[in-house]
Formats: structure tokens, C-alpha cells, sequence
């Protein structure tokens, strides 16, 4: 037997996808030419909302090198809508088209398509068709919306409310009558524009021999693409072959089939050739889903001792002009993580979802839970100002214990395993907390705005078992071992970015044990991956990772029939240990999948009823999601002259169960944590109250920058989930949901000894001026 | 970048530059290309002719004459934020240099182009004023120099006419008590209030970049912004863009006799 082989998974590799990425060799959809490709530009409306009266495309036609202009006369009726996979009753769906019709609703809202030769053609095509727009009154403050004398975002649905939805269970009017304390606070989520650094783009190629149509494009979700893509072009699933090259970023901006998507498709069928379209940084802005945008009013009904009772919320969703894949789903999401990782057994959350002439709003990073997470975690801290408590305290006060899971919420949850007085520990002894709290007393003393802030927060990821997901929740795998002993895992997430070429080969190195230089992952082509649901809510390796080991348990049970076999034996004699097929108590007589597999191949000398070939498929289907947590804590300084804040401190302690490799997590929770520290400090969309986009490019639209980020501390509890044979609970957004409250706590404890409880993000520098020069002229 | 389309020129000395400039009526000088190419992207400039000045070598050196310094127009960010005789000689240069944009713009971006774009948010303006810098501009007459108070004539406009090219800009030599502060927009990078300040013996000069639409020298220490009126946008109200320059100035003054 060999000697005890090196263990991959724990290892903080540095991912296989690196070289090509960081060299500029890998492949996105514009490195991509196919023959005969022709290009697409969209004529996007420049007003919130007009009437079309009509467009001439006669000039934009007779330019030199220009195939076709169409409008949405010409394909509205050749395509199906843009699919919403969110079933709410009484929702009242725009069923937006691929192009605007009479009317455009949005400021991008595409009004006609170019294809031509080139480019630069097509780009010069748009300057040369004439749009009569007859300008309307346009809403883009939701609230504003639901007032009576409001326009109209589709004048035909009567009003502008989409849908209500009500999440309530528990007595909730008996914990507020018995509360000592009803805390009440009002907060706005502000609007966030993905913006990943790879805008959208795609190529459409159709087989009029065949029949059968190849899109390759920038998408999280190129199996879920093929589901739902039939029903918008009339090409049937079989037919349909869909690849998500190297993906430039998504962050949920990539969870969606957009109308270009299948606009282009639909072209590349009408004019016999393959077109292509990439999306410009503008279009990207105005016509890729945003984010949050919710207004919530939340009360919370307490006892003294800073026990919560009842939590209420009042939510004003912002959906913007029409659905997107999931946009009515993300408030709802927001509703199952209400109560945070605290015991309450009453809630009741009321969300409108509202109809604005806006981009329409989807999943972005963190998808609804950051919504929650920010709101719980931010009252928590106005609980313990209002009642004079230890923030800490409080929050100690409310945990489940450790004993007390699985655990039920009261918003019909079940979280999985947990411990989260031992994150908040952990984290406490990483930051020195005591003498970060004299810190802070030091410079208090000295005049300073030094404040400190915490979240403890829990969040939802594995997505999850099929009855809780439109399209099922499952994954699938498939590892086949070659006859060269070398080793090719498929999977069905598609990963573009989170480094599962690498972990899923860490799991595959370790079980199968075999050296990791002789696997590949294959991922995101459905000619490849037959069967999928891709990569969002932090799920590729919780449920992706298990399908796989699915996968390897049948193929050594298949070893053990066939190492039997040649070693004369009988399989259940048979053990497997590091790659090595041994008879019990007989190490030495031994095969390994080297000799393995070119037997089963070759199958000359193979038992009866046995098999050719080493291949395993499995579908996983999840028996829970899984609940991640962990306690960030942030300490900052403001300049009180420039409303400037500073990071003094930065520490997460992040529990996703076991760790596949540890600088993935780390770089996951990083990101995570810049994203926030926009979302916190300074991003935000910004569309005027005509709904015109003041925020659609980098000029005024402001990203995290390597120099706005901190020094990280990072450390992690290990608490292993039920649901799944990894353990894993995923941390794909644990840094974004976590990271957001802490910071914001942070600043508004710094600002808290001037008698400031809460300001809305973003926290601009001027944002904190004001509040300043409020509360000294309160104060005077 | 999808333009619209153009003719390109590329000539070969600053002559020829001219030369072509009084040509074409409807053409742009591309220096290093950080204000001029957004602008074509957009399509929000969209020239007929293109004249690329950035391979005329003899526009891009730092070099002491005298008690000036001279800097070729074409001269980039970052060999202003390097050089070892600004460093020693004049110090506010390479310290406003390291506040644009980021390294890629520094390495590419250069002081003239972003002095003749005149954006009333970018740096140079600032020290320029507060040095007092002479600009030499070349036209088919010859070269002309203007001071720098002469310069800025409005937002997005300076003395430079459609025929001209700024060829050099002229500094004159201080001590160590300069200083740059600048409140920066988030998104873009450019200053919402710079304040550059120059101690010349008992004389203090402030230059104001980002505040009003156009830079400006300060007459008053006390109140920055007495002559003008700021300007105010979703990056910062002009009652904050006011606050800034004058909590700015104080910094900088402060700064700057600190270096003394």
C-alpha cells in the first residue's frame, strides 16, 4: 500500500483558473468570432416613459453595411415575453416585451435593433433612425407611485402596485401588547447597480439543417437559460445548446434571460447568419436588474431586557418597470430572513411591491437577505441605545444555543446547525475587543468619532431543495474516469469565478485518490453539462459538491466489483483506501485505478455483468439549505470637519462549515466585504424625479477601489451542516450580508455621542456633515 | 470604444501639428486620451479629424532653465509624480500628480492635455494658478505665452484657441512649503474641492480646483469662496463644496507651513 497520500481538501490552493485569467488567455464572449457573424446595436428610448409614435428606420437601412432594423412592429410577435419565474398571487405581470411597443417605460428601454457587418456600422446605424417619442409623465419614487394622482408605469394595469404579499406567524399583536418597548425605525435599501466589470453579451448561431441553435452567453445560469428559452424563440430544448463562456462577473446581474438574449437568437434564425451583441458600460447601467431598493418601516416589540417579542415590517419594494427572472421573489426573501439569527416567535412582514419607470430590480448579490440582515442588525443597535443596553448583550440575549438546532424561525425556516456565541467569540478575542473598546474610550476623550460596530448575522444559501425553487433545487454531476486513469468531473453549476475548478478537484483528489493534476472540471455548456441549475445563492459546492461525491461513491463501489475480479476475490473483501483497491488484511494485494481503468475499457477481462467504462451521474437533492453565520466587527473614525470615514479595524469570523480551500473563502468573504463597503460609504443609483439614470457610468456611479479597503482580519468556526454529505454551507455572499450592518453600526456608534441614532446609506461624506451640524445646532 | 468614424493624423513635430490643426476645421489634438476618448466613446465629441500628438517626443521633458522649470505639454502624470528634479525643485507638482486618477491614467494622461480639456474638476489647475505658471501655446504665428490667470477662461475652455496646441508650461522654483489637499468625487476620482497652496515668504498663494466652474487663485484665506459660486450636483452640494474648499485651504496652509 502506498504511503498515506498528501489531502488536498483544507489546502489553500491557488485556483487552476488563475493563469489564464490573470495572462488574458481566457475566453469571454467578445474574443469570440464565428464565420459570416454579423453585429448588434439596441436603440434604447432616452425618456422614462413616451409614447412611440413612430420610427423610421428608412436611413438607418440604407446605410453601407446595414442587414436589417427592426422594431418592435416586426418581433414582438415572433418572440414570447421575458419570463418570470416567480408565482405570486395576484401579481399583475407588464409581460414586458423583447422591444417596447407603443410605449417605452424605462431610460434604456431598447426601442429597435441594428444588425450589421461591423460594429461600428451597427453603432452608426442608431444616430440615423428617427424615434417621434411623445414624452409622458414618469413616476421613479415608489412611494410617490402608490399615491392616487401617481402616473401610471403601465397605464393598462389600473395601478401601479405589482402585488402585496404578507409573511405573518405567531401572535403578533399579543408581543406587542406585552412589550415594554416598541422600537421603531424607517430605512431605505438603497437602489445598487451590479455593474460587473464583464458587461452582458452574446452570440446567436442557428443550424437551419439541424434546426438546432447554439447561444453562447455571459450568464450565470446557462442551464436554466435552455429551460426557459424555448418558450420566448419556438427552438425545443433538445434543440437548444447553451455556453457560458469565461463569465466576467455576475453577482445575480447573470441570473436572468434578458430579451437581447433571445432577440439575437431570433435574428440569427430571421437572417440565416450568427450575430453577436455586447453590451456597452451605459447600456449595462440602465438595462442590467439593480438591486435592493426597498423602504421598510420596522417595529420591534421588546422587553426590557432587550428580549425581542415581535418583529413587524412594512416594506415598500421598488420593482422597477417589469419582472426580470426573480424580482418579486427578492422581497420575499427579505421576509424569510426577518428575524435574523434570533429567537422571536411573532412576525408579520406586509411588502408592496411597486411598479416605477426604473430598470427592473433582481437578485444582487445577497438577493433579499442583505435587505434583512442590514435591518435586523441595525435595530438590534437601536434596541440597546433605546433601552440603555450592551449591544452585545442583546444580541447574546436572543441567540438560539447551540443544543437548540435544528431550529425552527417563526418565518417557517429551519436553520440547519449553528453556534452563534462562538463566532461572536471568536471574533471578539481576533479584534483584542477590550482594547478596542479603550480605544475607543482614548479617543472619545481626545474629541475624536471613533465608533465600533458589530453584526451578528446568519443568511440562507444552498438554494435549495426543490420545493422551495421554481425550477428545482437539485444538482447534477457526472465523473468519468478516462482510460489513461486520467479523471473528468462535469458539473452543473457554472462557475464564473468562485474557483470550483479547483475545489471540486480538491474533493475529487482526496475521495477518488487520485493526484489533482489529473483532473479537469468541465462546467457551464449544456452540451457538456447535460443537466443543471447553475451557480447563485451560494449553492455550486454545498449541492454541486455533493452530486459529485454521489457521483465517486458509485464509481468505487464500481472499483471494488472490479479489483475484486482481478484480484480473484469477492468485492465485499474488497476495501479502497487513497486510491488503492486492497483485500482486507492483504494490503499488499492491491490495484489502483491505473490499472482499473484500462480494463474496464478494453473489457476483455471483466465480470460477467459488468459494465464498461467508468462513468457516474447523480442528481443531489438537498434535504435543507443551509444556514451560514458569523459576527463581523468594524471599527472606524469619521473626520468630523469632511464627514470622512476611515477603517480603524476590520474582523470577520465566517462559519460555512468545513472548507473546501481556505483562500477561496477567504476571497469570497473579501469581495463580499467590499461590496458592502460601497453599499455602505458611497454607492448608490440615482435616477431623478423624471426616473432619468443620473448614475450610468464609472464617472458617477462609484465602485470600491483597492485603496478604499481595509486591512482584513478574517478568521472562521467550523459547524459542519446537516444537509448535505460535505457539510459545506456556502459562502458566497456571507461577507456582503455580514459585512453591511457592522460597518454601518460602526459609523453610527461614532456618531452616537452626538445624539445620532441612524442615517440611510449610502453614508456619503456630506450625508455626515449634515447630521453633524444638526446635532450641534440641537445640542446649542 | 465604437466612435463615430474620423481622419487621423499623426504628425511628426509640433509644426506640422499646427499645421495640420488650421487645416481642419473640425479636429481635436489626442494627447494622452483620458479626457478626448470617453468624450468620442460616448459619442459626445465627434471630431472629423483626429491629430495624435502623442509620438511628438520633443513635447514630453522636465528640465530646469534658470529659475523656472519647463515642462514639455506632453509630459504624463506619472513622470511628474517621479521626477527627481520637481521633487527637489517643486514639490507641489508631483504631489498633486499622485492624487489623479489611478496609476493606468497617470501612465497614459498628461499635463497639457488635461490643462487644455479644462475640466473644472481636474487637478492641475489648482497648482497651476497658485505657482503663477507661464503656458506657452503654439499657433502658425508662432508661440505666444499666457499666464495662468489668463488661461482658465471658462468651464471646458482656455485661452488656447482652435488653431493652437499648449506646447509648454513654465514654473517657477519653490521651497519645501507647498501642499496639496483635495476632497475627491467617489466615483470619478476628481476633486470636488483641491485646494493647492504655495508659501512664498510672507506671501500665500491658493489655487481652487473642482469647486466653481472654473478654477480659481483665492483672494482670502478667511473665505475661499468669495468671488465665486459653487457649483452643486448629485457629488456635493455648493453649500458642502464651500465648506470643503475652506476646511481644505486650512489644511493646506497648515500643511504647507508645516514643511517649512
Amino acid at each position: 500500500m502506498a504511503a498515506a497520500t498528501k489531502k488536498y481538501v483544507g489546502q489553500p490552493l491557488k485556483r487552476v483558473e488563475d493563469p489564464r485569467l490573470i495572462k488574458g488567455i481566457a475566453t469571454y464572449i467578445d474574443d469570440m468570432t464565428l464565420p459570416g457573424m454579423l453585429h448588434v446595436a439596441f436603440l434604447r428610448s432616452p425618456y422614462a416613459h413616451a409614447k412611440i409614435n413612430s420610427i423610421n428606420t428608412d436611413a438607418a437601412k440604407a446605410l453601407p453595411g446595414v442587414i436589417g432594423v427592426f422594431t418592435g412592429a416586426e418581433v414582438n410577435d415572433k418572440c414570447g415575453v421575458v419570463p418570470c419565474a416567480s408565482q405570486m398571487p395576484d401579481l399583475k405581470n407588464p409581460n414586458h416585451k423583447v422591444l417596447a411597443g407603443g410605449r417605452a417605460y424605462f431610460v434604456g428601454h431598447a426601442v429597435a435593433v441594428v444588425v450589421a457587418t461591423d460594429r461600428y456600422v451597427a453603432r452608426d446605424a442608431l444616430d440615423l433612425i428617427e424615434v417621434d417619442y411623445e414624452p409622458l409623465p414618469a413616476v421613479s419614487d415608489p412611494q410617490k407611485a402608490l399615491e392616487k394622482n401617481s402616473p401610471l408605469t403601465h397605464p393598462e394595469l389600473g395601478s401601479n402596485t405589482a402585488f402585496t404579499w404578507t409573511l405573518a406567524n405567531g401572535d403578533i399583536d399579543a408581543a406587542f401588547k406585552q412589550a415594554d418597548r416598541v422600537v421603531h425605525q424607517c430605512m431605505i435599501h438603497q437602489r445598487l447597480t451590479p455593474m460587473a466589470i464583464e458587461p452582458r453579451g452574446c452570440i446567436a448561431s442557428h443550424h437551419p439543417g439541424e434546426g438546432t441553435m447554439t447561444l453562447w452567453t455571459s450568464t450565470q445560469i446557462p442551464h436554466l437559460i435552455r429551460t426557459l428559452l424555448p418558450g420566448m424563440i419556438g427552438v425545443a430544448e433538445n434543440k437548444l445548446r447553451i455556453v457560458a463562456p469565461e463569465v466576467g462577473g455576475g453577482f445575480g446581474s447573470k441570473l436572468n434571460l434578458y430579451a437581447e438574449e433571445a432577440l439575437c437568437c431570433h435574428l440569427a434564425m430571421r437572417l440565416g447568419a450568427p450575430v453577436k451583441w455586447i453590451e456597452t458600460r451605459r447600456e449595462n447601467a440602465m438595462s442590467t436588474i439593480h438591486g435592493r431598493d426597498q423602504i421598510a418601516d420596522y417595529e420591534i416589540a421588546v422587553k426590557k431586557d432587550g428580549t425581542l417579542l415581535g418583529i413587524k415590517s412594512r416594506t415598500i419594494a421598488d420593482l422597477g418597470s417589469y419582472l426580470q427572472l426573480l424580482t418579486p421573489a427578492i422581497p420575499t426573501l427579505t421576509g424569510l430572513m426577518l428575524g435574523g439569527c434570533y429567537k422571536c416567535k411573532a412576525v408579520r412582514m406586509d411588502v408592496t411591491g411597486v411598479y416605477t419607470n426604473k430598470m427592473a430590480t433582481d437578485a444582487y448579490r445577497g438577493a433579499g437577505r442583505p435587505e434583512a440582515t442590514y435591518a435586523i442588525e441595525r435595530m438590534m443597535d437601536v434596541i440597546a441605545d433605546e433601552l440603555g443596553l450592551d449591544p452585545i448583550k442583546v444580541r447574546q440575549k436572543n441567540f438560539p444555543k447551540p443544543g437548540e438546532f435544528p431550529f425552527n424561525t417563526p418565518t417557517g425556516l429551519t436553520y440547519d446547525s449553528g453556534n452563534y456565541q462562538g463566532a461572536l467569540k471568536k471574533a471578539q478575542q481576533l479584534v483584542g475587543w477590550e482594547k478596542l473598546l479603550k480605544q475607543r474610550d482614548t479617543a472619545r476623550k481626545a474629541g475624536k468619532l471613533f465608533g465600533i460596530g458589530i453584526s451578528t448575522y446568519v443568511e440562507i444559501c444552498a438554494l435549495g431543495p426543490s420545493k422551495m425553487m421554481a425550477a428545482g433545487g437539485w444538482e447534477w454531476g457526472c465523473v468519468r474516469i478516462e482510460m489513461s486513469a486520467k479523471v473528468t468531473v462535469i458539473t452543473g453549476t457554472t462557475p464564473h469565478g468562485q474557483g470550483q475548478e479547483t475545489s471540486f478537484a480538491q474533493i475529487v483528489a482526496d475521495r477518488l485518490g487520485v493526484p489533482i493534476e489529473d483532473i479537469v472540471v468541465m462546467r457551464g455548456d449544456t452540451a457538456v453539462a447535460h443537466y443543471g441549475r447553475d451557480t447563485y445563492g451560494s449553492r455550486a459546492t454545498a449541492v454541486g459538491g455533493s452530486a459529485i461525491v454521489m457521483c465517486i461513491d458509485k464509481l468505487v463501489a464500481k472499483g471494488k466489483i472490479l479489483a475484486a475480479h482481478l484480484l480473484r476475490t469477492k468485492p465485499n473483501k474488497i476495501e479502497f483506501r487513497d486510491g488503492n483497491f486492497f483485500i482486507k488484511g492483504s494490503p499488499k494485494k492491491s490495484v489502483t485505478w491505473k490499472q482499473l481503468a484500462p480494463e474496464s475499457y478494453l473489457a476483455k477481462n471483466i465480470p460477467p455483468n459488468f459494465e464498461p467504462g467508468f462513468e457516474a451521474s447523480s442528481f443531489f437533492e438537498p434535504s435543507n439549505c443551509t444556514y451560514p453565520f458569523g459576527t463581523h466587527i468594524v471599527a472606524v473614525q469619521i473626520d468630523r470637519e469632511t464627514g470622512e470615514v476611515t477603517f480603524v479595524k476590520y474582523t470577520a469570523v465566517d462559519d460555512c462549515g468545513p472548507q473546501i480551500n481556505p483562500l477561496l473563502v477567504e476571497g469570497q468573504v473579501q469581495g463580499g466585504i467590499a461590496h458592502s463597503l460601497g453599499q455602505v460609504l458611497f454607492e448608490r443609483t440615482v435616477y431623478d424625479e423624471n426616473a432619468q439614470l443620473i448614475t450610468g457610468e464609472f464617472m458617477d456611479y462609484a465602485m470600491p477601489r483597492a485603496k478604499d479597503i481595509p486591512e482584513y482580519l478574517l478568521g472562521s468556526t467550523v459547524t459542519p451542516s446537516p444537509s448535505n454529505p460535505l457539510g459545506i454551507k456556502g459562502v458566497g455572499e456571507a461577507g456582503t450580508i455580514g459585512a453591511t450592518p457592522a460597518i454601518a453600526n460602526a459609523v453610527i456608534d461614532a456618531l452616537s455621542p452626538l445624539g445620532i441614532r441612524h442615517l440611510d446609506l449610502p453614508l456619503l461624506p456630506e450625508k455626515i456633515w449634515k447630521a453633524i451640524q444638526q446635532a450641534k445646532g440641537s445640542q446649542k | 470604444m465604437i466612435p463615430s468614424s474620423f481622419d487621423y493624423f499623426r504628425p511628426q513635430n509640433l509644426d506640422e501639428a499646427v499645421k495640420f490643426l488650421s487645416q481642419h476645421e473640425d479636429a481635436k489634438v489626442l494627447a494622452g486620451g483620458h479626457s478626448l476618448i470617453p468624450a468620442m466613446k460616448l459619442r459626445l465629441a465627434q471630431p472629423g479629424t483626429v491629430i495624435d500628438i502623442s509620438r511628438i517626443g520633443d513635447l514630453s521633458y522636465i528640465r530646469e532653465q534658470g529659475d523656472k522649470i519647463l515642462i514639455g505639454a506632453m509630459t504624463t502624470h506619472h513622470d511628474i509624480e517621479s521626477s527627481a528634479l520637481l521633487k527637489e525643485k517643486c514639490p507641489l507638482l508631483p504631489e498633486v500628480a499622485a492624487c489623479i486618477g489611478d496609476v493606468q491614467v497617470r501612465n497614459k494622461g498628461t499635463i497639457g492635455g488635461s490643462l487644455v480639456h479644462a475640466d473644472p474638476a481636474a487637478d492641475w489647475p489648482a497648482p497651476i494658478l497658485a505657482l503663477d505658471a507661464e503656458l506657452e501655446i503654439a499657433g502658425s504665428n508662432g508661440r505666444r505665452a499666457v499666464s495662468a490667470s489668463e488661461f482658465f477662461v471658462d468651464m471646458m475652455q482656455t485661452a488656447v484657441q482652435p488653431n493652437e496646441i499648449l506646447s509648454e508650461i513654465r514654473i517657477p522654483k519653490t521651497a519645501k512649503s507647498v501642499a496639496y489637499v483635495k476632497s475627491a468625487q467617489k466615483a470619478s476620482g476628481f476633486a470636488i474641492a483641491g485646494v493647492a497652496v504655495v508659501i512664498f515668504g510672507n506671501q500665500t498663494r491658493i489655487g481652487v480646483t473642482g469647486v466653481a466652474a472654473k478654477p480659481f487663485r483665492a483672494s482670502s484665506v478667511e473665505n475661499i469662496c468669495a468671488d465665486v459660486e459653487p457649483l452643486n450636483d448629485i457629488h456635493a452640494s455648493a453649500e458642502f463644496r464651500a465648506h470643503l474648499a475652506q476646511v481644505n485651504a486650512r489644511r493646506a496652509v497648515e500643511l504647507a507651513r508645516s514643511r517649512e
